[in-house]
């Protein structure tokens, strides 16, 4: 049997969790220390936490699982955490891939260390595990999922105006002093209603758009993939950083799509294969709410049509229908697509498709659709970059290049 | 202004100077040596002397070239993107270019939709794999493409990999296959490679235009690919210089003199920075203490050169090398032999026994004994008398020094064999992957390629300042890590330190996936050529922070392991002294004929070695029929029961007036099969099913593949799409499931992500699928109600004439009959094992997935389980005779589930009954089950052994693998009894 998380834990344990999504970890950090639970996240980098993961982990398991997994145990082997003292969390999708077997793999590795008695909790939403001290309610998953939003909108606005500003840091300041403010808010148990978010999400937009640009043309350069890698400069071998230097603007759609991506899945498992209609009926409120946001979300930029502003989902989810069905659900599945088809309507035709080496759902939702895609798009310019610890940099980045030369000319 | 393009390869540099008109004024193709600063530095010199002071606009490309560029401030244009103005002027109206360079294939389409490709990183079919294979043949790559006109005919070799087609090339060789032909079907490789991993659904037509080293300087490669592409294309006058040309024609040059651009390099050099280690020894004092202490590990066994008493003979046919060796009476060593088998072990033994006899003419050998991949062949070449598998060799000669031995580690030149000794008996075995090959033969390549010898290599690593990291995965992989370090500055010595630190680490990690020194006991002891290697050896006792044992002879311990063996068995009263004798030695003649079998519908290349004295040696087949045994013993073959059953339902033809489904005969469809033919057989339809899948088939479909790195299962699907096609069904029906049946095993029934949604693959990348009516709709058949309701709404889309009535009764009909499959299995299973209990037969659970029954998929490992003389079971034979119970890993997926089962089922068994894990390359879910099985294995002290498989399988590796297995298990079994 696993080993619990006890309400004694709950006091005085450290929960570490792996670094996700660089710009959101901040404010899920501080959600989950309004629920009494003292989270923090794992920021280690580098080639030993890389080898932590190859030496505890079997090395053909994902890329992502090797940072993570790696970036977890790191953290407590190497002297900075009391491992009596600390519990670890790994998010469990219960889907098809294999990232649903992290958490195992995480209890097979601590297993193998002799360090059986550190608990590992499951973040999930349909709750694949039970613990005494730990327990995430609806209410407070739906609020964890509000507070992507704005770290969406953070990521959407800093892509969009750190490549034009005129004084080098300037976007930078700005996220920082975002971060620190709903850090802040969220600490008093604010911020997090639909009036507080419509009004900070207005103020942020504000700030952003405030920032001084210069007009110039830059190769627009949308970025899709493998959730971990997409968005984790660890796991891309810094993408963004080298798109940056190549002289492009990048646009990476948000976490919450992904979200309302496995809520849609309920509905269409349900119409495929039959099941609860419970699980449904909590789907279809869950959407709904996720909806509201993005409506927020959106309104929020209307004013300031110079941003590029994300699509509401059902349209992403209409353009996906027109590459795969709509009932592959496992890895990315049909958003990954649907997320390609948004971003070159938007006018960002050369794609990266970002995924750990191997990854089996972007055989099909990756590699798999380009050609469709192209059908769809001629002009599409997409690049399928596979990432591993022992894939190289230059080779990535070779081909980068040759995506941006590409776009030069189609 | 005169334009200069540098083009830096993995491989070579090359330039180009043109004139204002745009006419080559210069030109130079110069093979770098990784060392990238110098030839240039010397090319620069040259343009300054012939041009002094003058300006040139300056633009460099390629993958070394970028590093450069950047470190440099210097203009920089993608190689792909270069080559492609260079074709726009140089050769309008080309339709497809296809470049092979060192490291890295390129295909561009210009015209139908502009696209321009490069392989992914998995994949190692260009110049440096030809130069590798060569390496391998003791030949240069041009007496390569000479040999090739000769070739008579084709093997089939991995396209997947460099190091999967090295793993089929070795044991072509070992086996006396010819030169000619191995060369002509290393080509063939590069070009189905290419297509596998470029076309990506993209036809081959119109103009074609071949650049780059490879398809420039072998007249045959590019043959092969002209009939691969039944087209002929062009090699144009300095396809070499494409690249660079198009970078000087590119325009975005930068203005330099020659000298000012070298100075510009040079205080770039270095600027990089990389992972970097400890380095092995500090100082010389260490190196030295290191020394004295192994010297010392050798005690108690002797080299003599004046034999006490009569000889016994031990020969180790490794991979790539061979190794002799003499023992004594008293078990003393006598003129230890090693060298490199240059493909072919025949005359070096040879050689070897007419020197022993020269010298010893009164000598008598009494016992023999070979081991190795060439076992089979030197048995029969010189009629040894006893052959044994390399772990039983490895450990009679590691049990010599040091009696209480825990774990032995050895690193050949092709194979990692490590293994647990408990009580005095294998316990468990390691083998690396055939994809994991980062041993011998990889540092010695690599040294190779530096215009070192491997001992030269292993010297420069020893002091190393700063040994770079390069990771531990796959030695393609290491290609291009190395190539990056390069870039950043590292020196020769630091990457030889790391790349023998790599070695050591996916011994360590990957094959024996060790965390700590504990697991592998107090007694050490680390042998094969590898650790002849003063930096592996001490990098391994770094990586473990524990001092191990490396007896002097390390290299030859399989081949001392074998004579000890003989002497053994000579001593237990064994019949011996068959070996060949002195005038059969002067007769000797070895003969090779490649021919393909007709025994069957599998049509096995053939190699025939005959030699002198009619002895036969027959390699490359799947069964026993080439053979021509005499006595033809029962088999117990699950395998072959499964494919029967199937084969029922593939009988069925179009017929006039009745309508007609299709469907492919892969992946999940091996299951499911009686399912579906059951369904649409009630609702009146014929089924047909393309048929068993074959090599031809693969090739047939090889050019829709959009991801090479998918499982050869699910790569075959192209395949059978296309064959299905020809048979001209009204529909082609292959519905998506992301669900399997639910067994009741687990928390979940998934398909794996590959099985459930590949139709949807086939759709999106097989244009022809568009003409025809394709149902691919999303369906479960976990629930025999939802299924109903499911099928009523999806056939009359299709079909309208079909009813509901009908669908309820083709529902029952194929529950029932997918039932019946599944219990007539069982029955048969039952039914094997009253046997194998009754006679006493070795049982193996050769597990994997349902479609691992197809042959092209197994490769036959099945038949050669029988012909060890075992039982063969599957795993979902067995999948139902444990209670459901809990796993460490979330136990999801249903065929994998039933693996944990059969695992569990063996674990408990009181029968002589052993799990062999069938694992396809690029499965990734294996990654999480492979560890679950060894488990739940070897928590009741069962051993655990896997087979990896893709398109080829290295028959010489599996045979090693179950025959350890066999061997490990009769000794245990024995152990057990006694006590």
């Amino acid at each position: 049997m696993p080993v619990d998380f006890t309400p004694e834990m709950k006091r005085d344990y450290t929960i570490i969790a792996p670094d996700i999504f660089p710009t959101h970890m901040e404010l899920l950090e501080q959600i989950f220390r309004m629920y009494g639970y003292n989270l923090v996240v794992a920021h280690y980098e580098g080639q030993k936490v890389i080898d932590t993961g190859l030496k505890v982990l079997h090395n053909d398991v994902c890329y992502p699982a090797i940072c993570m997994l790696g970036q977890q145990i790191y953290a407590l082997t190497c002297g900075d955490f009391d491992p009596h003292k600390s519990a670890l969390i790994m998010f469990q999708t219960g889907g098809g891939c294999r990232a649903s077997n992290y958490l195992c793999l995480l209890r097979r590795a601590l297993h193998k260390l002799d360090m059986d008695y550190v608990p590992v909790i499951s973040l999930s939403f349909t709750e694949l595990e039970h613990y005494s001290g730990f327990k995430i309610t609806p209410f407070m998953l739906l609020t964890g999922i509000r507070s992507l939003v704005y770290g969406d909108m953070m990521l959407l606005l800093k892509n969009q105006t750190a490549p034009y500003e005129i004084h080098p840091g300037d976007t930078r300041k700005v996220v920082e002093k975002w971060t620190k403010e709903l850090v802040g808010q969220f600490k008093e148990n604010k911020g997090l209603t639909g009036p507080a978010m419509k009004k900070n999400l207005a103020a942020m937009v504000k700030d952003f758009h405030d920032i001084p640009r210069e007009k110039k043309e830059l190769t627009k350069v949308g970025i899709v993939g493998e959730i971990y890698v997409k968005y984790s400069s660890f796991g891309n071998n810094g993408l963004e950083k080298f798109l940056a230097s190549q002289g492009c603007e990048y646009m990476v759609p948000g976490v919450l799509g992904f979200f309302q991506f496995m809520f849609a899945n309920v509905k269409t498992d349900y119409r495929y294969f039959g099941g609860k209609r419970k699980k449904l009926a909590m789907a279809v409120i869950a959407e709904k709410a996720l909806a509201s946001w993005e409506r927020i979300m959106i309104n929020a930029l209307k004013p300031y049509p110079e941003f590029a502003c994300p699509s509401e989902f059902k349209k992403t989810q209409a353009l996906a229908a027109k590459v795969v069905d709509p009932g592959v659900k496992m890895g990315e599945g049909w958003l990954l697509p649907g997320e390609v088809c948004e971003l070159i309507e938007k006018g960002y035709n050369s794609v990266v498709c970002a995924q750990p080496f191997g990854c089996l759902p972007n055989h099909i939702v990756g590699k798999g659709t380009i050609r469709r895609l192209r059908e769809l798009y001629p002009n599409a310019n997409i690049f399928p970059v596979d990432y591993d610890a022992g894939a190289s940099k230059v080779n990535q980045e070779n081909r980068i290049k040759l995506m941006l030369a590409m776009a030069s000319e189609l | 202004m005169k334009k200069l393009g540098i083009d830096i390869g993995s491989t070579t540099l090359k330039c180009v100077l043109l004139s204002e008109e745009g006419e080559i004024l210069y030109k130079s193709y110069e093979r770098h040596y990784s060392k990238i600063n110098e030839t240039l530095g010397t090319v620069l010199e040259q343009l300054d002397r012939e041009y002094r002071g003058e300006t040139f606009s300056v633009a460099l490309s390629g993958s070394a070239g970028m590093g450069i560029a950047e470190h440099a401030g210097l203009p920089f244009v993608q190689e792909v993107f270069a080559e492609q103005i260079a074709v726009k002027n140089l050769a309008p109206g080309t339709d497809v270019v296809i470049e092979l360079g060192g490291e890295d294939a390129k295909i561009l389409f210009l015209t139908g939709g502009f696209e321009m490709r490069m392989n992914g990183t998995c994949a190692g079919g260009t110049g440096a794999f030809i130069d590798q294979m060569a390496t391998l043949m003791n030949i240069t790559p041009d007496e390569m493409n000479e040999l090739s006109k000769k070739h008579e005919k084709l093997y089939t070799i991995a396209s997947r990999c460099g190091v999967f087609a090295k793993s089929d090339i070795q044991p072509l060789l070992n086996q006396g296959a010819r030169k000619e032909d191995v060369s002509a079907s290393i080509f063939l490789a590069v070009v189905n490679q290419t297509i596998a991993g470029l076309a990506q659904g993209r036809e081959f037509a119109g103009n074609i235009l071949y650049l780059g080293g490879p398809l420039t300087f072998l007249s045959e490669l590019r043959a092969s690919f002209d009939t691969a592409l039944m087209t002929h294309g062009v090699c144009p006058e300095n396809s070499l210089y494409y690249v660079s040309l198009g970078a000087a024609y590119s325009g975005t040059g930068e203005e330099l003199t020659p000298k000012a651009l070298a100075d510009r390099l040079r205080e770039a050099q270095g600027k990089g920075s990389y992972n970097r280690m400890h380095p092995l020894f500090e100082n010389s004092e260490e190196y030295r203490a290191f020394c004295e202490r192994h010297e010392k590990a050798s005690l108690g066994t002797t080299e003599v050169t004046e034999p006490k008493g009569d000889l016994f003979l031990g020969i180790d046919a490794g991979s790539t090398t061979v190794k002799c060796v003499l023992a004594d009476e008293e078990g003393n060593i006598l003129e230890p032999y090693y060298t490199l088998n240059n493909g072919n072990p025949v005359p070096l033994v040879k050689g070897y026994l007419e020197r022993i006899l020269r010298k010893y003419p009164d000598a008598v050998i009494r016992a023999s004994a070979v081991t190795g991949y060439g076992e089979e062949i030197i048995r029969s070449a010189f009629s040894v008398d006893f052959g044994i598998v390399e772990t039983i060799a490895h450990y009679t000669a590691a049990k010599r020094f040091r009696p209480d031995v825990d774990f032995i580690l050895d690193i050949g030149g092709q194979d990692i064999k490590c293994f647990r000794i408990r009580n005095g008996a294998i316990d468990s075995l390691y083998l690396n992957e055939a994809c994991s090959s980062g041993c011998g033969s990889f540092l010695q390549t690599f040294a190779g390629a530096l215009g070192l010898t491997a001992e030269e290599f292993s010297q420069l690593a020893l002091y190393a300042q700063n040994p770079v990291d390069l990771g531990s995965r796959c030695t393609v992989f290491m290609n291009s890590s190395v190539k990056q370090a390069q870039k950043d500055g590292a020196t020769v010595e630091d990457i030889a330190a790391g790349l023998s630190i790599s070695v050591v680490k996916n011994a360590l990690y990957k094959v024996i996936r060790c965390v700590s020194a504990d697991q592998l006991g107090n007694n050490v002891v680390v042998q094969g050529g590898t650790f002849l290697s003063d930096a592996v050896l001490r990098a391994f006792e770094q990586e473990l922070g524990k001092e191990v044992i490396r007896p002097k002879y390390a290299p030859i311990m399989g081949a001392y392991g074998a004579a000890l063996f003989a002497k053994q068995r000579e001593e237990a009263g064994f019949p011996c002294g068959g070996l060949i004798s002195r005038e059969g030695l002067q007769n000797f003649v070895h003969e090779v004929r490649a021919t393909t079998c007709q025994g069957c519908t599998n049509h096995c290349a053939l190699t025939i070695n005959t030699f002198s004295g009619g002895r036969r040696f027959i390699a490359g087949n799947r069964c026993e029929k080439p053979l021509a045994l005499k006595e033809k013993s029962e088999k117990y073959d699950l395998y072959e029961y499964k494919t029967e059953l199937l084969k029922a339902c593939c009988q069925d033809r179009k017929e006039e007036g009745k309508p007609s489904v299709g469907i492919p005969f892969g992946l999940n469809m091996y299951e499911l099969l009686p399912f579906w033919y059951a369904f649409f057989h009630r609702l009146g339809f014929s089924v047909l099913v393309s048929p068993f899948s074959t090599r031809e088939l693969y090739t047939k479909g090889q050019h829709t593949i959009p991801s090479d790195t998918a499982c050869y299962p699910a790569k075959l699907m192209h395949g059978h799409i296309e064959a299905l096609l020809e048979m001209h069904p009204d529909a082609i029906f292959y519905p998506d499931m992301t669900y399997n049946a639910d067994e009741h095993m687990g928390v979940n029934h998934y398909n794996c992500p590959v099985v459930a949604y590949y139709p949807q693959v086939l759709r999106m990348n097989i244009r022809k699928l568009q003409e025809t009516v394709y149902i691919d709709d999303f369906v479960s058949v976990s629930d025999r109600k939802k299924f109903l309701s499911r099928m009523k709404e999806i056939l009359p889309k299709y079909f309208p004439r079909v009813k509901g009535r009908d669908i309820h009764a083709a529902t029952e009909e194929a529950y029932r009959a997918y039932a019946d499959y599944f219990r007539k299995i069982r029955e048969k299973a039952a039914q094997f094992m009253a046997v194998a209990r009754e006679k006493k037969l070795p049982m193996i659970v050769l597990a994997g997935r349902p479609y691992h029954v197809d042959p092209e998929v197994n490769h036959g490992i099945h038949t050669l389980i029988t012909r060890l003389g075992a039982v063969v079971l599957t795993e979902d034979s067995l999948s139902d005779k444990v209670e459901p119970f809990e796993t460490v890993v979330r136990n999801q997926w249903t065929y994998h589930a039933r693996l944990y089962s059969a695992a569990k089922y063996v674990a408990q068994s009181k029968d002589n009954i052993n799990l062999v894990q069938l694992v396809s390359f690029g499965c990734g879910v294996d990654a999480i089950t492979t560890d679950e099985v060894r488990e739940i294995l070897e928590k009741t002290g069962k051993i655990y052994t896997q087979i990896k498989i893709d398109e080829i399988s290295n028959m010489g590796a599996v045979t090693i693998r179950l025959r350890s297995l066999f061997s490990a298990a009769e000794e245990k079994e024995r152990r057990m009894t006694n006590e």
